[in-house]
């Protein structure tokens, strides 16, 4: 019992930083219908920069805590910035220029601008892992089972833990009213159930698909400076796995649905980290995939598929 | 006569290799009440969306009120006061009737939303009954009504209206039309209206053309078209 409260929150932290990135995956694919396969390279970006940006302001668990909070909220706005201009530039570049081509055409340049991106960094920052030290430490023992209870363990959750589920659950409260009850939100919910109506109301849609990609990289910006200061380290590889998974687990809660984006992200970090503690850490990346096939093949709509109400 | 709103002038509009309009003119004067009849697939639909820019035209120009639009992106066309209510309503089905028209004012960017949309549930009293459902379990009859009214919520200068009898229960049909004849007269609106529905269309229009095989094939008043034994042979016999 004590055990599985521990996984869960592990569970509840990685699937944070997949719905952030899944997102992005979601939000795009209900706009242009497709998958924009350079988005985990866009998280990987965010978290690059939030490393040099971190190493270049000399922070360390060490500093005062307001020096961190300080450094963090400027490395969260230069990584959203950052990871901005570079997903609004490939959609400029590499998918405006191929909208009404055939299908395949902007998944075979997605995966060109993934690439692209993957050496970039890879030869401008070197190919090594960038480790660092802990920048938020310290944490709360939440329960104690003594030996005598069957095993000494403690279930705990660390400052950072909180840190990533309250920043999440505040980003996405945030990003979903924006979605819901603004005008730019109205715009992108119209572009992506009819796009040449939403241009005969006056929308200027190759902005919204703009904004779109802008907001989908703030979100895996975020999640890219969560994953570094969880994981203390980071290289230009991580976009790949971590974005196949967020994409995973964005078919998983339905594709286009924004709600089933964060709950296919919390499955799958939940997936992964029951199958890592109650199975074998090697097989815990076949596990998650497993479930999308099933998915696929059992409810190919996805958990929270749209349900399509239209009368003619 | 009034001034000229709305004038196209050798429009030719393609999908792909296939010509859907084969250089039109016609004009829409102020204040009037302008119809194209035809039958299925004569190119009325592609003429609506030719004058919105989606598609473009190839060639001709289309000019309103003086300014030529022919190249313009739509979303720029709309904002100089063109409100379209299209073939198949395209209401947006998984957003509230309020969100819709909330949408439909996107171009007069709320400004006057309160009052506008006082009036448009004062039109479509059902609108309002329905104001928080989702528009796609609407029923056919209501979406219609809910395409109309978020094209009058832009304040539009020009309201281009596509089949609004399409697939409506004949009672129905006679409020929309009643509708239409409403904001003509009282609110001076200028209206380019296409319709299958030839005799609703002709006893309302001031000004009308008939549409074949993506040409101009006759025009006129609607009296004078309602008149007309080729009209009436083509489109009115077996009549409403
Ligand atoms: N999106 C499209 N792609 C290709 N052909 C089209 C398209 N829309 C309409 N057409 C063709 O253009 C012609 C005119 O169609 P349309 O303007 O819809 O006629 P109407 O509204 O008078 O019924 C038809 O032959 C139709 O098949
Ligand atoms: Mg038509």
């Amino acid at each position: 019992m004590e055990y599985f409260l521990q996984q869960l929150i592990n569970g509840l932290t990685l699937g944070s930083i997949y719905g952030l990135i899944a997102i992005g995956y979601t939000m795009v694919y209900g706009i242009i219908g497709m998958i924009n396969f350079a988005h985990g390279d866009v998280f990987m970006v965010g978290s690059m920069v939030s490393f040099i940006v971190l190493l270049a302001l000399g922070v360390t668990g060490g500093s005062g805590a307001f020096m961190i909070i300080f450094a963090l909220a400027l490395v969260v706005v230069i990584a959203m910035l950052i990871a901005s201009v570079y997903n609004w530039t490939i959609e400029r570049v590499a998918y405006r220029p191929l909208r009404g081509s055939f299908r395949l055409a902007p998944l075979i340049s997605a995966i060109g601008m993934s690439i692209v991106l993957q050496e970039f960094v890879r030869i401008a920052q070197e190919g090594r892992p960038k480790p660092m030290q802990p920048l938020i430490t310290g944490g709360y023992e939440l329960m104690h089972r003594t030996l005598a209870e069957g095993g000494d363990f403690t279930v705990k959750i660390s400052n950072m833990q909180i840190m990533i589920i309250v920043s999440t659950l505040v980003l996405m409260t945030v990003f979903t009213m924006l979605i819901q009850r603004t005008a730019l939100g109205r715009a992108q919910r119209a572009c992506e159930q009819d796009t040449k109506m939403a241009s005969l109301l006056g929308i200027n849609v190759d902005r919204t698909i703009s904004i779109t990609f802008i907001l989908g990289a703030c979100l895996a910006a975020f999640a890219g400076l969560m994953f570094l200061l969880y994981y203390n380290v980071t290289d230009f590889f991580i976009g790949f796995l971590a974005g196949i998974k967020a994409f995973t687990a964005a078919v998983l809660g339905g594709i286009g649905s924004i709600p089933g984006a964060m709950l296919g992200g919390l499955v799958i970090g939940m997936i992964e980290v029951m199958w890592s503690a109650y199975f074998s850490v090697e097989y815990k990346d076949v596990a998650a995939f497993t479930v999308l096939v099933m998915v696929l093949i059992f409810m190919p709509q996805g958990l929270l598929g749209k349900p399509e109400v239209e009368k003619i | 006569m009034s001034e000229i709103l709305l004038q196209g002038k050798g429009v030719e509009t393609f999908y792909g290799k296939i010509q859907a309009l084969k250089g039109i003119d016609f004009e829409v004067r102020k204040g009037e009440i302008a119809t194209v009849i035809g039958a299925n697939g004569a190119g009325k639909s592609t003429l609506m969306m030719t004058i919105c820019g989606t598609p473009r035209a190839r060639a001709g120009t289309i000019v309103l009120d003086g300014k030529d639009i022919t190249q313009m992106p739509t979303h720029e066309i709309v904002h100089l006061g063109i409100a379209q209510s299209p073939e198949g309503r395209r209401i947006f089905p998984r957003m509230s009737v309020f969100e819709n028209l909330q949408m439909g004012a996107t171009v007069d960017k709320l400004r006057h939303f309160d009052e506008d949309l006082a009036k448009v549930f004062a039109l479509f009293p059902r609108l309002e009954e329905r104001r928080n459902q989702r528009a796609g379990t609407l029923s056919g009859g209501e979406q219609q009504m809910l395409a109309i009214g978020r094209a009058l919520m832009a304040r539009p200068r020009l309201l281009l209206l596509d089949e609004p009898s399409l697939g409506l229960a004949p009672i129905i049909v006679k409020q929309i039309f009643a509708a239409i004849k409403k904001l003509n007269q009282e609110e001076g609106l200028t209206v380019l209206l296409v319709e299958q529905n030839a005799f609703h269309a002709l006893r309302l229009a001031h000004r009308a053309y008939v549409m074949v095989n993506g040409k101009i094939a006759m025009s006129g008043t609607g009296a004078e078209l309602l008149k007309s034994p080729e009209v009436r042979a083509a489109y009115l016999e077996g009549g409403h």
